[in-house]
């Protein structure tokens, strides 16, 4: 009993929904102010997104007439949920609270497209055309930059380190393992195929977060938020608290994965703390210089180059590079 | 009674505005383009312009309804989710201005909106176009009525 109470406190209140919200809102703060500071206004306060999520909970849900209202009500539910257990499962190992090992990267993958593939189901049973085109390019999308980012990540599972004349690799996809690994020869981003991997993969989660200029899913401008355009009320507050789980969860992940975790000492907290504030001030100001790309431009970048570099980072790092 | 409160200070902090331009001369609408300029920035008390009537709170609507609107702006109405404000920009909006007893106009939006709801609720911001400052102030006056 003790136990289960255990997890479904880890699930739902630290390290998992409650606690991952709360930052989540607070990045999603950041993401406006720093939008803000770059357009030389003075952006909003610092509540403003918990404002937000609590005035979209008081408010009516409307289902369009031509939607499967099933489908589309479940779906933000799915999203949100999906985007809750990845946090936790992030998050449990780098704050090394789990007594034994609770989920792999490949959960993890799994889970962080939840958010996508529920939106994509959504979308679709809202049977607004709009939302379809919204939800089609979302599963473009979505192949795009799974590939690369998937072959990023596996880089810190198998890079082969020199320690002590023995060649030695993280060889589990477990994050605990990888963590440990880090712990013992270093970082994964200190070697050349770590940092290409890393490079690709913050490139991924620009697309995953949905933010320009791969937000061809919601292009606000053209297809009038595409995918969200139904939604109102509880379901898109449920989507934007997916959202903000998601960035509270990606940063923690590729600093996890590539940039060593986070060690229990008050540098080692402030260093994590720096090193995800950076990945997500990096994400906002490539949000802010440049200009939507197309779906097909998105595709091919992410099938041409960004795979490509995944790959040859894959290749360096069983050569030992 | 407190949910209720507490939903309708978070409407106060997080009035998220859907724009309707029921064919006026484009005048109102680059004057609510420039609310969200940095000079006046809105964002300051999270107001934000959506692009859906599903996300909104708040519709601005600018210019008297011509006979092609009117059954739109209906629609458009009606696809905002509850509790749900309109605020009547420029001089035409609020009483048709210029365009009183032409040929090709259907009414004002007030009547328009009252014709499907009548509950609807309305602040009327005059002026041809109205300053950027009037247009927050006009919703900062509609939210203090809540």
């Amino acid at each position: 009993m003790g136990a289960i109470a255990e997890w479904v406190f880890h699930l739902l209140v630290f390290p998992g929904v409650l606690f991952s919200v709360t930052l989540g809102l607070v990045l999603v703060w950041l993401e406006r102010k720093v939008t803000a500071l770059v357009q030389w206004r003075k952006g909003p306060p610092l509540a403003q997104p918990f404002w937000d999520v609590v005035k979209l909970f008081g408010k009516e849900t409307i289902l369009p007439a031509d939607s499967v209202p099933r489908a589309f009500l479940a779906m933000p539910l799915v999203a949100f949920a999906g985007a809750g257990v990845a946090a936790s499962l992030v998050w449990l190992p780098l704050l090394g609270l789990a007594e034994r090992p609770v989920g792999d990267l490949i959960v993890v993958l799994y889970l962080l497209a939840m958010p996508s593939l529920a939106l994509i189901l959504g979308a679709s049973a809202s049977g607004n055309p709009l939302a379809a085109i919204g939800a089609s390019r979302d599963v473009k999308l979505l192949l795009g930059y799974e590939l690369p980012f998937v072959a990023a990540l596996l880089v810190a599972a198998f890079q082969v380190r020199d320690v002590d004349g023995a060649q030695v690799s993280a060889g589990t996809l477990s994050l605990e393992g990888i963590l440990a690994f880090q712990q013992q020869v270093g970082s994964v981003l200190a070697r050349p195929s770590g940092l290409l991997a890393f490079l690709a993969a913050i490139i991924c989660v620009q697309a995953k977060l949905g933010r320009v200029p791969f937000d061809v899913a919601e292009a606000e401008t053209e297809i009038g938020e595409g995918a969200l355009l139904e939604y109102g009320g509880v379901g898109l507050g449920l989507f934007k608290l997916a959202h903000a789980l998601q960035l509270a969860t990606l940063p923690a992940l590729l600093v996890l994965v590539f940039w060593g975790g986070l060690t229990a000492t008050v540098w080692g907290v402030l260093a994590f703390a720096g090193k995800v504030l950076a990945i997500v001030v990096v994400v906002v100001l490539v949000e802010n210089t440049n200009p939507r790309v197309r779906i097909d431009q998105a595709l091919r970048f992410f099938w041409g180059p960004v795979a490509l570099v995944a790959l040859v980072a894959l290749l360096a790092a069983r050569l030992g590079y | 009674m407190l949910t209720k409160s507490i939903f309708t200070r978070a409407l106060k902090r997080s009035p998220w505005v859907f724009h309707v331009g029921t064919s006026g001369c484009n005048n109102c609408d680059i004057e609510i383009a420039d609310c969200l300029t940095p000079r006046f920035d809105v964002e300051r008390f999270g107001i934000k312009l959506v692009g859906s009537p599903r996300h909104a709170d708040v519709m601005l609507i600018s210019g008297p309804v011509s006979r092609a609107c009117r059954e739109v702006l209906q629609q458009a109405w009606l696809d905002m989710p509850q509790p749900r404000l309109a605020v009547m920009v420029g001089v035409c909006a609020c009483s048709m201005g210029a365009y009183k007893d032409a040929y090709s106009v259907s009414g004002p939006p007030d009547k328009v909106l009252r014709e499907v709801d009548p509950d609807a609720r309305f602040v009327y911001v005059p002026g041809c176009p109205p300053k950027p400052e009037t247009i927050v102030m006009g919703i900062v006056k509609l939210l203090g009525s809540l």
